[in-house]
C-alpha cells in the first residue's frame, strides 16, 4: 500500500503576476525571481498574456482570441482534422496555490503525438506531471519529454497519474468554473480547451520538483 | 419512454473514447431513461421502485452566477449517470454502469429564486388545519429527486450529486421512499394497504405541463412534496369495514363502494336503503374528487418506513409527490377539502411540506434552468 501524503506547497513563485505580463511589450524573456535558471519562453509569455487578456479583460484593445467553447470540450488547432482532442477535461478546485487538470487526450492521427507544454491564464506556471512511486510514497514530478499519445490512441490524465499541474494559482478555481487551457505539441500545434472546475477530495500526492527545474 | 441502453452512442458526438470501465463488455441488463427532452424525466416516467428526494438550502452568498455553475455541474452528473456512464471525476465509476431507469429531476424552491434575484413562480402553500409541519421536513431552495429500480445506483447518484452540491448548498432533508413499480401490473399500495394513485390525469399536457406564463417554465411543472405520517398502530385497530368506509373504496380491488372494479367511476349520489350516501360525505375519495380531468394532480407517491421505536411503533407514511401545472388551482383546493373533513385524517398527519417549480427539460448541450439563469 502506498502512502499518500498531502500536497506540499513549494516556496513562493511570486511575484510574476498576469497583469505584469500584460503590461510588458512583447516579446520579452522573463526570469522568474527565486527560480534559479528558470526562464519562460517569449512565446509562452505572449500566449499567457493573450489568455490573461481574454479572461480578465485587462488591456483596452479587443483581443481576437478563439472564442471559448460553450461546454467543456474540445477544440483543436489547426483545423480541420484535429490532431489531438481531449474528452471530459476538468480541473480540481482550489482557493489558490497548486491544482491540476485532467481529461483524456485522444490522438486522431496515425503518428504519435507529443504534448510538450501547457498554459492557462490561471497560472503563470503550468507543468506536465507524472506520479511515481518513490520508496512507497507517491510523488508527482515533471514528466520528462511530456505526454506521448500513441497513434490512434488515447492517454488518460487522472488523479494519481499523469496530469497538467498548475502552480502559483492566485485566483480561486470555483466549482463549475470554465478554465481555459492550451497544450502545445512537439510539432508546434496547439490544443485549446475549456476544463470545468470540480471539487475533488483526492489527488494529494506529494510534489517532488524535477531536477531540470533547478530547485535549490 | 424507455430505451435499452445497449450500445447507444454517447450523447456527445465528439466523445470517441469512453472514459469509464465496462465499455466493450456485454452491457448489463440495464435500461436507461433519456435525460434530455421537452420535459424533465422522473415525472411522466413510470415510477421506479426506489426514490430519494433531497432538499438543499443554498449557502450565503450563492447568487445567480453560482447557481448557474451548480446546475451545470449537476446537469452534467445527471446526464451521464442516467445514461449509465460515470460522472465526471467519478471515484466509483463501476457503480454507474447499471442505470436501472435512473432519473434525476431538479426543482427550484422559492428561496432559489430569491437568491437569484428573481420572482418565484411557485407560491408558499397556505396552512391547512391538519398540518403539523416540522421544519426538518419542510421547505428547501433546491430539490433533487432521484429514482431508480436499483438502490445501489440510487445511492451512487445521490452521492455524486451531493459531492458537487456541497460547495453551494447544505442538505436540508433527505427523504427516501419505495413502492411497487408499474411492472407489478397494479396501482401502487401504501402502507395502510390502500391502492394509491387510481385516479391520475391522463392528459399531462393539460394537467401537468405548464403551457403559459414565463417562457423558461413552459414544459415544466410544479411539485408539492408532502411528508404524511401514518398512525399505523391506530389503523391496526380499525376493521376492514371501517377502513373501506373511510376511503370509499374496497381494500382488495380498489373499486369504489358503488362499483365493482378499480376504474369504475364512483357514484357519489348512491344512497343506502335508509338514505345515507354509500360513499360517505367525508370519505377520502369524495373529498379528493376532482371532476375536471385537466385540474387533477399527478400523484407519484412513495412509501417511507424509517424504522421502529423501542416499543415497536413505526415511523411510516407517504412521500406524497403531487405534480400539477398550477398549485393554487389544482393542489390547494383538494388539500383544503381533505383538511376540512376527510375521515382519513384520524390516521394521517402532514408533517413536511415543500413546493418547487420544476423547470422543463433541456437540450443535449443545455442544462436544467438555462432558460432562466443563463
Amino acid at each position: 500500500m502506498v502512502q499518500v501524503v498531502p500536497l506540499v506547497h513549494r516556496p513562493a513563485l511570486t511575484p510574476v503576476g498576469l497583469p505584469y505580463l500584460c503590461d510588458n511589450p512583447l516579446p520579452v524573456t522573463i526570469t522568474v525571481p527565486g527560480e534559479k535558471g528558470m526562464t519562460m519562453s517569449v512565446r509562452r509569455a505572449a500566449s499567457l498574456c493573450l489568455l490573461a487578456l481574454a479572461l480578465t479583460g485587462c488591456g483596452s484593445e479587443p483581443i481576437a482570441a478563439a472564442p471559448a467553447p460553450a461546454s467543456p470540450s474540445v477544440v483543436a488547432t489547426p483545423a480541420p482534422a484535429p490532431t489531438l482532442s481531449i474528452t471530459d477535461p476538468w480541473v480540481k478546485t482550489t482557493k489558490e496555490g497548486m491544482t491540476a487538470a485532467f481529461g483524456t487526450l485522444v490522438n486522431n492521427t496515425d503518428a504519435d503525438v507529443v504534448v510538450v507544454s501547457g498554459a492557462s491564464p490561471l497560472s503563470p506556471k503550468v507543468e506536465l506531471h507524472e506520479v511515481v512511486d518513490t520508496d512507497g510514497k507517491m510523488v508527482m514530478r515533471p514528466k520528462e519529454g511530456g505526454f506521448t499519445i500513441p497513434a490512434r490512441s488515447s492517454h488518460q490524465l487522472q488523479p494519481g497519474g499523469d496530469h497538467i499541474m498548475l502552480m502559483g494559482v492566485t485566483e480561486e478555481v470555483k466549482p463549475g468554473a470554465q478554465i481555459e487551457f492550451t497544450l502545445t505539441l512537439k510539432d508546434g500545434g496547439t490544443l485549446q480547451f475549456t476544463a470545468v472546475g470540480k471539487d475533488f477530495a483526492g489527488g494529494k500526492e506529494d510534489y517532488q520538483p524535477g531536477m531540470d527545474m533547478g530547485e535549490s | 419512454m424507455v430505451s435499452a441502453l445497449a450500445t447507444r452512442p454517447s450523447a456527445q458526438g465528439g466523445e470517441s473514447q469512453e472514459a469509464g470501465p465496462g465499455v466493450g463488455h456485454t452491457p448489463a441488463p440495464a435500461v436507461a431513461e433519456p435525460f434530455d427532452g421537452t420535459h424533465q424525466a422522473g415525472i411522466a416516467t413510470p415510477p421506479q421502485a426506489h426514490a430519494v428526494f433531497a432538499g438543499f438550502d443554498l449557502r450565503a452568498g450563492i447568487d445567480r452566477e453560482a447557481i448557474g455553475r451548480l446546475l451545470r455541474l449537476l446537469t452534467d452528473d445527471a446526464r451521464r449517470l442516467t445514461a449509465g456512464r460515470p460522472a465526471l471525476a467519478d471515484t466509483e465509476p463501476e457503480l454507474a454502469t447499471v442505470p436501472a431507469r435512473l432519473t434525476v429531476t431538479f426543482g427550484f424552491g422559492p428561496g432559489l429564486f430569491a437568491a437569484a434575484g428573481l420572482k418565484s413562480p411557485v407560491p408558499a402553500l397556505p396552512s391547512f388545519k391538519t398540518d403539523r409541519l416540522q421544519k426538518k421536513w419542510s421547505g428547501g431552495n433546491l430539490l433533487v429527486q432521484i429514482g431508480s429500480d436499483d438502490t445501489l445506483t440510487l445511492a451512487h447518484a445521490l452521492r455524486m450529486i451531493v459531492k458537487d452540491a456541497r460547495a453551494f448548498a447544505r442538505v436540508r432533508w433527505t427523504q427516501r421512499g419505495f413502492r411497487r413499480t408499474s411492472a407489478s401490473g397494479e396501482t401502487q399500495r401504501n402502507l395502510m394497504g390502500q391502492l394509491d394513485g387510481t385516479v391520475n390525469p391522463t392528459d399531462l399536457d393539460r394537467a401537468v405541463w405548464i403551457s403559459d406564463g414565463p417562457d423558461w417554465l413552459r414544459g415544466g411543472t410544479t411539485l408539492v412534496l408532502r411528508r404524511i405520517r401514518m398512525k399505523l398502530e391506530e389503523w391496526d385497530a380499525t376493521d376492514r369495514v371501517g377502513r373501506e368506509f373511510t376511503i370509499g373504496r374496497r381494500l382488495d380491488s380498489g373499486a369504489p363502494l358503488t362499483g365493482r372494479n378499480e376504474r369504475d367511476e364512483p357514484d357519489f349520489d348512491q344512497v343506502t336503503r335508509i338514505g345515507f350516501p354509500v360513499i360517505s360525505e367525508f370519505a377520502h375519495i369524495r373529498r379528493a374528487h376532482v371532476e375536471d380531468p385537466a385540474l387533477r394532480i399527478l400523484r407519484r407517491p412513495y412509501n417511507y418506513d424509517e424504522g421502529l421505536s423501542r416499543e415497536g411503533r413505526s415511523d411510516s407514511g407517504l412521500l406524497f409527490a403531487s405534480y400539477q401545472a398550477d398549485i393554487e388551482r389544482q393542489f390547494v383546493p383538494v388539500q383544503r377539502r381533505l383538511a376540512d373533513g376527510d375521515l382519513l385524517n384520524e390516521w394521517v398527519t402532514p408533517i413536511g411540506s415543500a413546493v418547487f417549480a420544476i423547470p422543463p427539460g433541456c437540450a443535449p448541450t443545455g442544462w436544467i434552468g438555462d432558460r432562466l439563469l443563463a
